[in-house]
């Protein structure tokens, strides 16, 4: 894994700026936001998009013949633009919009999955998987007929790819994997991960739910044919998301809805489909959410991604020395120039929601939970885990104060 | 609310040194429930004579609110009839408790009764009519 030099450093104080929400207070601490995994704040250039549209230009999108709609619909499209953009997608064809990382992977799975998968045929999961990745795979199977096979995890938190010939023998159709890991942070070998399953005819689904936000991701260089993500863990609001797909998928893959949009004649007798990506859009679309995604993405590219990826690693590796350094806390994981900027413990034998709620009296937000990695947390023996997660505006100083919330924990429960 | 309030000591005390704490061997009712949020896991094993808790014991993984709140529990329906056990409500264990918790610390908090509401009434799974 190469460690990538930030050739710029992102001014942090100029960032914080951008987002009110950094200056409320919690039990009159002020707000310390370290569960960027779960959801990011937004922005005022995301919040402004939100509202010029509705308070200027709101109109249904792809219909309407009149000022509004054209605004809108040109708004909305070039929101698609951007995403195909920032992801290198050969096509803005090839973006779907979704409601997040979990519809796009239902999506495949129903459209996809249903049309390509049957009795005996195999899909190959991770163990580090979000329940995302793994449930509409479940479903899929047991609707099937089809096999769960799973890459498993060693004690570092690494994929333990000794032996991936034989999980990717025989009538193998899809590799869902997490490009980086929501638990552990870990960031997978997806390029080697890729190339070995398309040589044995698989197809590759990435849940890039942090890496797009986190290390961003150039879809025509992973060779990737199914990329998810989600717009509210970018700085954009929830509920707007989307799934890149190769074309020539998309174009062979059945609706996922059926409604409004995606149809191209509709008789009573039965109906034909609109064009790639219409096709899966079906009724009114978080037209809102696309064009704030849009708005979110044009805010990160302004840092540039580069710099994005060397803060969380700064602020990842100073997180990993200050708590490692506490008599007590164990983490989980890899060594910082392996992972994202995520970092999951356990403080002595303090339940994870206590240590949570102790951080939250210090006004620190951090996660607390199996953090949807329930079999993770078990391969590990452990019930949950306190995460931290970093992004754009964290500065160093709120690491010392996650360092110092840890020892009160440890303080309050004797421990 | 302060800390110090928030881990008032006998909750802290409750969840160091757990009243009734571990199986018995041969219980009338063994109830178990969990809660899918957190991974937390309580079982409650009750022994009961005459139509009243002779004996209870509980069991599991949980954060010191829903630990607490279990052996708090333990303690107050030895001797109780399980009529007087259905009775209980989330009030009475928050009383117990006595902190306010929001929606989501709820859910540890009550975690203890829903699992002994699934061993008295027999059910798989229990919702308290005024469940957050």
């Amino acid at each position: 894994m190469k460690t990538v030099a930030p050739e710029r450093r992102l001014d942090t104080a100029l960032i914080r700026k951008d987002f009110p929400i950094l200056n409320r207070e919690v039990y009159g601490k002020r707000l310390v936001y370290l569960d960027n995994t779960s959801t990011t704040q937004k922005p005022v250039q995301v919040l402004r998009a939100v509202d010029d549209y509705y308070r200027t230009y709101n109109a249904n999108v792809h219909r309407g013949i009149y000022q509004l709609a054209e605004e809108a619909t040109e708004a909305y499209e070039a929101a698609r633009v951007t995403v195909a953009r920032f992801l290198n997608a050969r096509s803005s064809k090839e973006i779907v919009f979704t409601r997040g990382t979990t519809e796009s992977i239902n999506l495949v799975s129903n459209s996809w999955g249903r049309k390509n998968v049957g009795p005996g045929d195999v899909i190959v999961a991770t163990e580090m998987e979000h329940h995302s990745n793994l449930v509409p795979w479940q479903l899929l199977a047991e609707e099937k007929g089809a096999t769960l096979r799973f890459i498993p995890v060693d004690h570092s938190g690494r994929l333990d790819l000794s032996d991936l010939d034989a999980l990717l023998t025989g009538p193998v159709k899809l590799l869902a994997v997490t490009h980086m890991s929501n638990a552990l942070g870990t960031i997978n070998p997806v390029e080697e991960l890729i190339r070995r399953a398309h040589a044995v005819g698989a197809l590759v689904l990435l849940d890039a739910a942090q890496s797009v936000p986190h290390l961003g991701v150039d879809v025509r260089a992973l060779d990737c044919d199914f990329l998810a993500f989600s717009g509210h863990k970018m700085l954009a609001p929830t509920g707007i998301g989307a799934l890149y797909a190769k074309r020539e998928h998309l174009e062979a893959m059945p609706p996922f809805l059926g409604g409004g949009e995606m149809i191209r004649e509709v008789k009573l007798s039965g109906s034909t489909w609109n064009e790639v990506p219409f096709k899966f859009e079906a009724g009114t679309m978080n037209i809102s959410g696309a064009i704030a995604l849009g708005a979110a993405i044009e805010y990160l590219e302004g840092l540039g991604m580069d710099a994005v990826r060397g803060h969380d690693a700064e602020l990842t590796s100073a997180a990993l020395e200050a708590l490692r350094s506490i008599p007590g806390v164990t983490i989980y994981g890899p060594p910082a120039a392996e992972r994202g900027g995520i970092v999951s413990f356990t403080v002595s034998d303090i339940h994870a929601h206590d240590v949570a709620a102790v951080l939250d009296r210090e006004g620190i937000a951090v996660r607390a939970g199996h953090h949807c990695t329930m079999p993770l947390h078990a391969k590990f023996g452990i019930a949950a885990s306190t995460r931290a997660s970093f992004y754009v505006y964290n500065v160093l100083e709120e690491i010392d104060q996650l360092a110092a919330g840890v020892r009160k924990a440890q303080q309050v429960f004797h421990a | 609310m302060s800390l110090d309030d928030f881990y008032r000591q006998n909750i802290l005390d409750h969840y160091q040194n757990p009243r009734n704490f571990g199986t018995l061997e041969a219980p009338d009712i063994s109830a178990e429930d969990s809660n899918p949020l957190c991974g937390d896991k309580i079982r409650m094993d009750l022994k009961v004579k005459d139509g009243a808790i002779e004996d209870v014991r509980f069991t599991g993984i949980g954060c010191s609110i829903s630990r607490a709140a279990a052996s708090m529990l333990t303690e107050e329906i030895k001797g109780k009839t399980l009529e007087e056990v259905k009775a209980i409500g989330r009030e009475e264990v928050l009383e117990m408790l006595g902190i306010e918790l929001g929606p989501v610390r709820l859910k540890c908090a009550l975690l203890a009764l829903k699992t002994l509401k699934v061993g008295v009434y027999g059910l798989q799974s229990w919702h308290s009519e005024d469940e957050g």
